[in-house]
């Protein structure tokens, strides 16, 4: 086993904690997400929802908590998607030929520079479920410490594989492309179809058919319903919609994420043993 | 014998070059701007993919074993290729990890290297903060680190000042005593005149012609009069006549006679004649052949008109 992924890594980490602005600004902008518009939909969408009492038995969930599940999934999918920029700017100032010219295996880039931006959405998600926890967002109600570890594992693997796939997706379109408005432009317009027909800011059960259809093959949704089943139970009643999971619904997304993030592994591989950057 | 063997043919930038380096040796591509000479450096540290011909580099072949040539070489780009925001010590430690050197070993040739070019006390800069002179410095060490067969060196000294070229030049020298073998491509004349065993000459993809420094001078064989007059029209006019006069030509800025046998002796008679036809000199200058000459000779053209 050749370890040299880990030094691509290495450097990604350092520029991570180097670069101050980037540094604060991703850590900040999930936290302004929760504090705005957590705190002003939550207000607006509790008092609708009142309205529509939960069957008896079931256990009503807020809405930011509800959407804190939502904001980790879309911050993770910000991360992922600009994950590859760093391989845009390495092209562009030449640093890459030090590494294609060197004996590590190519696809080890592409790993290194995955890990790390899996860390940095660790990072991230750690940061918004205790700020979360701080604004009042009722993750892991009442659940013993042993249990919240293992939700917060279980939170971690959905998305770990979720950033993964999105990851080789950012490097494989950062290795085509020649400018980082290309990937810029790319990315909006992917995270607007992706972040909205998807569960993460309301239920997708109250969707016209087509969207229903679109929302199901949308990594995200998975992501979501993978967060919420750790997070916040089985059985709960938000923003007037029942949801209850079984263990094969959550082993059916896991599935999906971690397809989807294999066949991005093949695209990615396939690029980089292709690549010529000189 | 494991000596480097490449050949190229029908590229569309670099077309039909045959041309082997001595184990050894300091070897140079000569060219302007363009002439190739980057595209195969590409092609010889395996970044761009054969497409016709065979190349091998330290016994290797380029297209069959691009993994083993990898480990036998160092590459110094032409532009700065340098982590703007990692310090020197990690440029290294970078570069050491790539190649998968053991750590013990990989932080004693980093300390060894950073001493050598003198990079010791800016280990923790940024190289940003660098200058150009430590930046290429830096860049040459990193080559040294996986102490490589063949070390390729993309105009190291372009954009420098004289004097740091001048310390780069003793550097390269120094890396060549220890029996590393050195490719180097240059548009300096003197840069290829002083530190290369060979020259090859490449202009348009191809290479015009090779030998060593000397070889390639002594085949013009011919000294050159620079000459200002008072009227360079009339003046050139007057020294049709001079028997070991083999060509003039004008430009603007005076008079260059080339000159069949040794110019010294030429000269005062070349002299006299311009004054006798009463055009005043305003200045005389007497050139053995340079590598200046060498290139417009066989080329046609001077390097600094070729070059974009």
């Amino acid at each position: 086993m050749a370890w040299e992924f880990l030094t691509v890594y290495w450097r990604e980490m350092i520029r991570f904690v180097r670069f101050r602005t980037q540094l604060f600004a991703s850590l900040l902008q999930p936290a302004l997400w929760m504090a705005f518009f957590g705190v002003a939909m939550s207000s607006n969408f509790n008092r609708f929802s009142s309205a529509i009492p939960p069957p008896p038995g079931v256990v009503p969930v807020d809405y930011l908590t509800f959407m804190a599940a939502g904001v980790i999934a879309m911050t993770t999918l910000f991360t992922s998607l600009f994950g590859g920029i760093s391989l845009l700017f390495d092209k562009n100032w030449g640093l890459m030929r030090e590494m294609l010219a060197s004996p590590m295996p190519r696809t080890h880039i592409m790993l290194g520079v995955s890990l790390s931006g899996m860390t940095k959405s660790f990072i991230q998600v750690t940061i918004i479920m205790a700020f979360g926890l701080l604004l009042g967002v009722q993750f892991f109600p009442g659940y013993p410490a042993t249990r919240i570890t293992l939700a917060v594992l279980g939170i971690f693997a959905f998305v770990g594989v979720f950033s993964l796939g999105f990851l080789l997706f950012s490097s494989t379109i950062s290795m085509r492309l020649e400018s980082p408005e290309g990937l810029q432009g790319i990315i909006t317009l992917l995270t607007l179809p992706l972040f909205f027909v998807s569960n993460a800011l309301y239920p997708i059960q109250a969707f016209p058919p087509l969207l229903q259809v679109l929302s199901v093959y949308n990594p995200l949704t998975h992501l979501v319903r993978g967060i919420r089943y750790f997070a916040l139970g089985t059985d709960f009643f938000a923003v007037g919609a029942h949801y209850s999971y079984t263990t094969t619904d959550l082993l059916i997304s896991f599935a999906f994420l971690a397809t989807f993030a294999a066949v991005m592994y093949f695209v990615a591989r396939w690029t980089f043993q292709k690549a010529v950057v000189t | 014998m494991r000596d480097l063997e490449h050949t190229f043919d029908d590229f569309a930038a670099v077309r039909g070059i045959n041309f082997t380096v001595r184990r050894g040796e300091v070897f140079s591509f000569l060219g302007p701007t363009g002439a190739g000479k980057s595209t195969t450096i590409n092609i010889l540290t395996t970044l761009l993919p054969l497409q016709k011909g065979t190349v091998r580099v330290a016994g290797y072949d380029v297209a069959r074993e691009p993994g083993k040539v990898r480990e036998s070489i160092g590459i110094v780009f032409q532009d700065d290729v340098l982590d703007r925001d990692l310090t020197v010590w990690e440029t290294m430690e970078f570069h050491g990890r790539l190649y998968a050197i053991p750590r013990d070993e990989r932080r004693r040739r980093i300390d060894d290297l950073l001493r050598v070019v003198e990079l010791g006390p800016k280990r923790d800069e940024r190289t940003k903060n660098l200058s150009g002179g430590m930046k290429r410095r830096l860049q040459i060490a990193r080559g040294l680190m996986t102490r490589p067969e063949v070390l390729f060196l993309d105009e190291p000294t372009l954009g420098l000042d004289p004097q740091t070229r001048m310390r780069m030049w003793e550097y390269i020298q120094g890396v060549n005593e220890t029996g590393t073998t050195i490719f180097l491509t240059t548009h300096y004349m003197e840069e290829a005149d002083l530190l290369s065993d060979r020259i090859s000459i490449i202009d348009g993809g191809k290479i015009i012609v090779s030998g060593t420094p000397e070889e390639l001078k002594n085949t013009l064989g011919e000294d050159v009069v620079y000459l200002e007059t008072g009227d360079d029209t009339k003046a050139r006019e007057t020294l049709q006549g001079v028997g070991e006069i083999r060509s003039i030509t004008e430009s603007p800025r005076g008079l260059s006679i080339t000159i069949s046998a040794d110019g010294s002796r030429c000269l005062p008679r070349i002299v006299e004649a311009v004054r006798s036809a009463g055009v005043g000199i305003s200045s005389v200058n007497l050139k053995k052949p340079t590598m200046d000459d060498v290139f417009v000779h066989y080329t046609g053209r001077e390097l600094r008109d070729a070059g974009a």
